[in-house]
């Protein structure tokens, strides 16, 4: 018998029953932001249920909170009450919040690694597509609607099939400016957006087990982006490390025995996987996308490329409509594409190292005239960080706007938005329609490439700027 | 949840790959904490010419004609037809509240985004997966001839069309006896609670970690 997956460890760790194809499994972690969990809170109260284990929920409001004006509150009603709905759901329930104007509230994905809340080996999950980014420490993270969130509150279990197991391996030395959103970008340009449905992904290979923690779990991140609810990496010595010492590690005797069932997590040597992938990371250059899906996504040194060359018909139908939506004309260089608005932040690239990157392209320069720029950090304790680090100088001496943590303009809940028409460089993982605001358009880049983009208002080879 | 058993209806074909969650309901409409009143907002971006916001009034605005839902001939449909990857993106479960808000209780494409299918089965929505040629198939049919509806049968799985052609799809036999009964997940989850505490007290052994509160 073949060996296991570092899935298949953490699955098999988790079943409480199975029938067919289906399977109970166990769920340690669960995170709520204000969006997706009103309905589920609601459906509870409806039936007259409560949490089953309300100290394995952790909530925090992300997606509709401002990034400046804090002192005011939330201007707009709506989302005012979404985000009060949340701090009195989580009253009621008994479960811990990092509400507004705790210094540890930010972006769900970067909150929870960063107190330790997400820990290897554990089943995480959290009603929004991006919780892939646990992965990067280990852990099965995956998302979930909201009637599932309903079903781990009241059960602390979810009715599961098993996926397939997908490896993506890049070996090899990433060139100077090439970063974890390149890799990431370039793994989906191959395998599509559909590519990694109904599998879970394993990244593997010396490039990926190179990058930092944050780099991982920028990859990790945009699994979802390739299809694949998950997105994991094996646990090394990195991993223990970036985890020791967090709030909500464990400590103590607990600490050796945790890390003694750590050391486990990695796929067995012979283990087998249903569909591998390998890249050269020397052959990835820096990414730049100029479509309505992130699998439309070419390299700074490419072109807008034409419907014309395509030969499926409903693809290159595709790439016509996104070509409209975008506003470029086939063959047009990447870097002759201006644009209006630079998006750093998101679940994406809102990290201590994603900022100190765009922070080091932006020194000493100035944002272009034609150019609006922002930095959003991912979580109170980066921005905490970033400033004692001297960062936020270096951005607002260039011209960047420096905000407070949330969401923002990865999805434009709140109010930072792009008008119809202007043309955004973000850090974050989307670049569908209407994605950053009605008629916006979208290019996913790394933070390094988007501060180039701040800074000569066009997409330009970061790697010039160096 | 609305039981689903058999269902006949007119088809709205939307001939496009990769229809992501956002396209389906925008996120200012994410901003209610309720699960009605979706509908109207339903893919807002590609049916209205305005810009959508939360709890308007959607009468009086103006319509993009050219979209299919806009299109007279698929008023009432029940029924809809699409391409590769649909659902693609967001978790937001406001998508499929959205699509049966409007109507739609089954959904025929090449392929779903995997967190997507899932919530159509806990809202009652049924989505069928039906090989690549028989969707464009049909997508020539439906667009062909006006009035063009399909019958679909949960029970004995097949699709039929007005010429009397029978199409089998495959569902998960769990799912499929939820959506037969209306049932509610959790309720059957509460059935194995003792599961669930032997679970529990089995890995609060073997990973203590886990359960200590710091």
């Amino acid at each position: 018998m073949s060996g296991k997956t570092l899935f298949d460890k953490i699955w098999d760790d988790h079943v409480v029953r199975s029938e067919g194809n289906t399977s109970l499994l166990y769920i340690d972690r669960h995170l709520v932001h204000e969006v997706t969990s009103p309905q589920a809170f609601e459906g509870l109260r409806m039936a007259g249920r409560t949490p089953l284990h309300p100290e394995a929920t952790f909530a925090v409001p992300d997606h509709n909170v401002p990034t400046t004006g804090l002192e005011h509150g939330i201007t707009d009603p709506v989302s005012r009450i979404q985000v009060e709905t949340l701090d009195s759901n989580c009253d009621q329930f008994g479960i811990t919040e990092f509400a507004m104007g705790d210094p540890r509230q930010g972006v769900v994905h970067v909150m929870a690694p960063e107190q330790g809340i997400t820990l290897p080996g554990m089943t995480i999950v959290c009603g929004d597509s991006h919780t892939a980014t646990h992965g990067a420490m280990g852990a099965l993270a995956f998302g979930i609607g909201t009637s599932e969130v309903e079903h781990v509150l009241a059960t602390q279990c979810l009715i599961q099939a098993k996926g397939k197991n997908m490896r993506v391996v890049v070996d090899g030395a990433l060139g100077a400016g090439v970063y974890a959103k390149d890799i990431v970008l370039a793994i989906i340009g191959v395998i599509g957006t559909a590519g990694g449905t109904g599998y879970v992904i394993e990244f593997a290979g010396s490039a990926i087990m190179g990058l930092s923690m944050e780099g991982r779990m920028t990859v990790c991140n945009m699994a979802i982006e390739a299809g694949a609810r998950a997105g994991m990496i094996a646990v090394d010595d990195k991993t223990i490390d970036y985890v020791k010492g967090r709030p909500y590690a464990p400590s103590g005797d607990l600490w050796p025995l945790a890390v003694a069932h750590w050391q486990t997590l990695h796929s067995d040597e012979d283990a087998v996987f249903d569909q591998e992938i390998h890249l050269n990371a020397a052959d990835i250059l820096p990414q730049v996308t100029w479509g309505t899906s992130p699998e439309m996504v070419t390299h700074i040194n490419g072109q807008v490329p034409d419907p014309a060359d395509e030969q499926d018909a409903t693809r290159s139908t595709s790439i016509k409509h996104a070509l409209d939506y975008m506003g470029l004309t086939a063959g047009t260089p990447m870097h002759e594409v201006a644009v209006d608005r630079v998006f750093i932040g998101s679940c994406t690239n809102g990290r201590i190292e994603d900022l100190r990157v765009a922070a080091a392209v932006a020194k000493g320069r100035k944002v272009a005239d034609t150019v609006s720029a922002m930095v959003v950090p991912g979580s109170g304790l980066v921005k905490t960080q970033a400033e004692a680090e001297g960062l936020d100088k270096i951005f607002v001496e260039a011209g960047f706007e420096w905000r407070d943590p949330g969401c923002s303009m990865c999805l434009a809940m709140n109010a930072d938005h792009l008008e119809p028409g202007e043309r955004c460089a973000a850090t974050s993982n989307r670049n569908f329609e209407g994605r950053q605001g009605k008629g916006g358009r979208t290019h996913l880049v790394s933070p390094a490439m988007a501060a180039a983009a701040a800074v000569t208002g066009h997409f330009t080879d970061v790697r010039e700027l160096l | 949840m609305e039981p689903l058993n058999q269902i006949s209806g007119i088809v709205t074909p939307l001939d496009r790959a990769n229809i992501d969650t956002d396209a389906i309901i925008p996120k200012q409409f994410l901003k209610s904490i309720r699960r009605t009143g979706f509908g109207p907002f339903l893919f807002d971006e590609w049916r209205y010419l305005d810009q959508g916001q939360p709890e308007m009034d959607c009468t009086g605005r103006p319509l993009n004609t050219d979209f299919v839902l806009n299109q007279p001939r698929y008023a009432g449909s029940n029924i809809l037809l699409t391409q590769d990857n649909f659902g693609c993106g967001s978790s937001r479960e406001h998508a499929p509240w959205a699509l049966l808000d409007f109507g739609f209780r089954v959904i025929l494409a090449k392929s779903f985004a995997d967190i997507f299918y899932n919530n159509c089965f806990k809202n009652g929505i049924l989505p069928v997966v039906l090989p690549a040629k028989t969707i464009d198939d049909l997508m020539a049919q439906v667009i062909a001839s006006e009035g063009y509806t399909l019958s679909v049968d949960l029970p004995g799985q097949t699709i039929t069309t007005p010429a009397g052609d029978t199409i089998p799809f495959e569902v998960d036999p769990h799912r499929k006896e939820c959506l037969l009964g209306g049932l509610d997940d959790i309720a059957l989850t509460l059935a194995h609670r003792d599961d669930i505490s032997a679970y529990e007290t089995r890995r609060k052994s073997a990973t203590p970690w886990l359960f200590a509160t710091p």
